[in-house]
C-alpha cells in the first residue's frame, strides 16, 4: 500500500472511532498539541494512560474484593480513572466511570462489580483500537510519509 | 530580578495528582512558551515555593520535575487541580493567599466538576480563574493578563519603595547640612547653602521630572 492509501485508511479508521464514541474531541486536542518538536506526544500520553489505568483497575479489583468495601477508596480510584479517560478523550470509559461513581455513592457492591467488568471491557476495547491507530501511523512513517495526522 | 531575567519567560507552577493531567498541562503551557514546573501535591507545591508545610516532607522527591534550576526562579502563576488527596487545590489556594510572600502570585483552579458553589468559593478566596477540565489551548490565553498584572503591580511596589528610600536618604543629608549651616558663622553661610540647594534640586529632579517640566511651562505660559 502506498502512503496515500495508508493515510486514507488511517483517516477512515479514526473517523469510525469517533463515530462509535470510543474517542471524542479531546483526542483531537491531543493531536493538535503534537508537532515536529514533540512528535511522540500522543503516544506518550496514551501510554501513561494505559499504565495508570491498569494500575487503577487492579486497585479496584482489590478494593471490591474486601469483606467490608471501602467505598471512599473505590470512588477515589474511579475518580482518577474518570479524569484520565476524560483527558485523553476515551469517552466510553469515562461514561462507565460516571455510572460507577453513582454506585459508589449508593454503596452498592453489586452495581460496582458490574461497572468494574464494564469498565475493564471498555478499557481493553479502546486500548486495542488506539494501538491499531498507532500501528497505522508507524506504517505511514515507515512508508516514507510525514506527520501522520 | 535575578539570572532568569535574561530569558524573560513566565514561569508557571502546575499542581495535579494525576500523571496524565500533569503531562497534558505541561504540554499546554509549553506551547504558550511558558517555563513549567509540575508537582503532584499541594505540599510539594508549598515546598517548591519556599513555604515549609511541616518537617515531615524533608526530601525533594522525583515527583517534582522542572526544566530548569528551581531555586532561583520566581513563579508567576500557579495552576492547580481542585480534587487532590491530602491538601486540596482550595486548601493550597488559602495557604498561598495567607502568605505575605506568596499572596501576589495569581492562582488558577482546575476541576472536572462544574460545581457553581465550588467555583464561587474559589473565586471568593482569591483565585483568578476557574478552568473546567480537560483544559484546552483556548483556555490558556486567559492566563497572560493575570501574570502581566502581577508583574506591573510588583514593579510599582518596588519603585515606590525605592523612591521612599531615596527621599529618606536625601532628607537626612539636607537635615545634617542645615544643622552645619546653623552652627557656622554668618559670613560662611553662602557656600554650604549653595551645596544644600543643589542637593535639594537633585532630589526634586529625581522625584518628579514631570512636575518640574510643568512648572517651567507654567512660567513660560505666564510670560
Amino acid at each position: 500500500m502506498d502512503v496515500a492509501q495508508l493515510k486514507r485508511q488511517l483517516f477512515e479508521y479514526t473517523t469510525l472511532l469517533f463515530h462509535e464514541g470510543f474517542l471524542d474531541e479531546q483526542f483531537t486536542q491531543l493531536q493538535q498539541l503534537q508537532d515536529e518538536n514533540n512528535p511522540d506526544f500522543v503516544v506518550e500520553v496514551v501510554s501513561l494512560f494505559f499504565d495508570d489505568s491498569e494500575r487503577l483497575l487492579n486497585e479496584l479489583a482489590k478494593a471490591l474484593d474486601q469483606q467490608n468495601t471501602d467505598f471512599k477508596k473505590v470512588d477515589a480510584h474511579v475518580h482518577q480513572l474518570k479524569g484520565s479517560s476524560s483527558s485523553i478523550g476515551a469517552q466510553r470509559v469515562q461514561r462507565v466511570c460516571i455510572t460507577f461513581r453513582n454506585y459508589c455513592q449508593d454503596k452498592n457492591v453489586e452495581g460496582c462489580l458490574k461497572c468494574l467488568q464494564q469498565v475493564k471491557h471498555e478499557y481493553s476495547l479502546v486500548k486495542n483500537k488506539l494501538e491499531t491507530l498507532f500501528t497505522l501511523e508507524k506504517q505511514i512513517l515507515a512508508a516514507g510519509g510525514s506527520a501522520p495526522m | 530580578m535575578g539570572m532568569a531575567a535574561a530569558e524573560s519567560r513566565f514561569h508557571v507552577l502546575a499542581v495535579d495528582d494525576n500523571i496524565i493531567d500533569r503531562k497534558l498541562i505541561e504540554r499546554l503551557l509549553k506551547t504558550s512558551s511558558y517555563q513549567v514546573t509540575t508537582v503532584d501535591s499541594g505540599s510539594k507545591a508549598l515546598e517548591f515555593l519556599g513555604l515549609n508545610e511541616d518537617d515531615r516532607n524533608n526530601s525533594v522527591s522525583p515527583s517534582i520535575s522542572t526544566n530548569n534550576h528551581h531555586q532561583e526562579l520566581e513563579v508567576n502563576l500557579i495552576i492547580t487541580d481542585y480534587c487532590m488527596p491530602g491538601m486540596t487545590g482550595y486548601d493550597l489556594l488559602k495557604k498561598i493567599k495567607e502568605s505575605s510572600s506568596l499572596r501576589n502570585i495569581p492562582v488558577v483552579i482546575m476541576s472536572s466538576e462544574n460545581d457553581s458553589s465550588r467555583i464561587s468559593r474559589c473565586l471568593e478566596e482569591g483565585a483568578e480563574e476557574f478552568f473546567l477540565k480537560p483544559v484546552r489551548q483556548s483556555d490558556l490565553s486567559r492566563l497572560k493578563p493575570h501574570m502581566m498584572k502581577a508583574i506591573s503591580k510588583d514593579q510599582k511596589q518596588e519603585k515606590h519603595e525605592e523612591d521612599k528610600d531615596g527621599d529618606e536618604e536625601k532628607e537626612e543629608e539636607i537635615k545634617s547640612q542645615r544643622h552645619q549651616q546653623q552652627q557656622q558663622q554668618h559670613h560662611q553661610q553662602s557656600s554650604p547653602r549653595a551645596s544644600g540647594n543643589s542637593k535639594r534640586k537633585a532630589m526634586e529632579d529625581n522625584l518628579s521630572p514631570e512636575r518640574t517640566r510643568a512648572r517651567y511651562s507654567d512660567i513660560a505660559a505666564m510670560v
